[in-house]
């Protein structure tokens, strides 16, 4: 991914076609802040590793100080964290079913991981760890094969139906349980891809019309910067949106592989 | 031709995946207004399912970035 960045930011500077405006692919380059090698692999600490850690304190520390008190009536800080619980309980609850609450803990960790992520890269001058696509198909690596293997443990080698559409001709099957193998194994591709396109597409077109706001001076920037600002406030919504759509698209996969519907 | 002039029309040609995402999520948010304003009791329950539809129609568009993006910085 370093290298991918090198040479993304090589080619950019290579073009020179965007003459004097900033290239606005910088934003995405990962820099390592603690240089560390372990035979042979660098794993130095980089500054999308320091925003995970941000993120998973921020977590932390929000849900144990807003939950400290265990009001009956909540203070509001508390009653943030109740919600954000309550949300994701019921996004469980409709979509798996009551049976699919024991996997709430993990549908509530990834939500609230990229939604902090998500809302971390919303700050100026900070760095939107999801807008790598290493990261995202990271999650949805897991997501995929931690669904898959609960669907062979609960079903054991009948899971293998899910492929075979009910109620077709025995002369489509052929043709279809391959469609379905293939529209299944695109689940990781489809579900990282698509976290990871929106975050960066949405910062590309913010600092592309930040460098508008420069560029056209005081006189003529207050288009871009109005512009700027509406912008601001959809991608904070599409930075809750793909939190959202990431963990019900997760449910969803959860309740094929638990109730086996189509 | 010029290879980085091709290079250029291709991920020009590649966002034209923004005419289908564009298509998508207006038919999303007119179908989902037809159907509040036809029946406005029934429209908070599927707002999710709006939002969800919203985002799954954007995503199409925005693979189309990503062909874009990789045919002008990994080639």
């Amino acid at each position: 991914m370093i290298e991918a960045a090198d040479a993304a930011e090589a080619a950019g500077h290579g073009g020179g076609s965007a003459g004097s405006l900033p290239n606005p692919m910088h934003q995405f380059e990962i820099k390592r802040l603690i240089p560390f090698e372990l035979f042979g692999i660098d794993a130095s600490f980089t500054n999308s590793a320091l925003f995970m850690v941000i993120a998973a304190c921020a977590i932390t520390l929000f849900t144990m100080y807003a939950m400290r008190g265990r009001a009956l009536v909540p203070s509001r800080l508390q009653s943030v964290a109740e919600m954000s619980y309550e949300f994701v309980a019921n996004m469980v609850r409709d979509n798996v079913g009551t049976s699919g609450m024991q996997y709430f803990p993990f549908i509530f960790t990834l939500f609230m991981f990229v939604l902090a992520l998500n809302m971390l890269g919303m700050l100026p001058y900070s760095f939107t760890v999801t807008s790598h696509i290493i990261v995202t198909f990271a999650l949805a690596a897991f997501v995929f094969l931690g669904v898959t293997l609960i669907g062979f443990w609960k079903h054991g080698l009948k899971f293998l139906k899910f492929f075979v559409p009910s109620g077709v001709p025995v002369v489509m099957l052929p043709l279809l349980v391959v469609i379905e193998v293939i529209s299944y194994l695109t689940r990781p591709l489809s579900l990282s891809v698509r976290l990871f396109a929106n975050m960066m597409a949405g910062h590309t077109m913010l600092k592309v019309f930040g460098a508008f706001v420069v560029a056209l001076g005081f006189l003529g920037g207050w288009a871009p910067l109005a512009f700027m600002v509406a912008f601001t406030g959809l991608e904070i919504l599409v930075a809750f949106l793909q939190a959202y759509v990431f963990a019900i698209l997760t449910c969803i996969y959860l309740n094929d592989a638990l109730h086996m519907h189509h | 031709m010029d290879p980085s002039a091709a290079k250029l029309i291709g991920a020009g040609l590649a966002s034209i995946a923004l005419v289908g995402a564009g298509i998508g999520i207006g038919t999303i948010f007119g179908n989902y207004l037809q159907g509040a304003l036809r029946n406005p009791s029934a429209a908070p329950s599927q707002f999710a399912n709006l939002l969800l539809g919203f985002a799954l129609a954007e995503a199409t568009g925005l693979f189309g970035l990503v062909v874009a993006l990789i045919i002008l910085f990994v080639f």
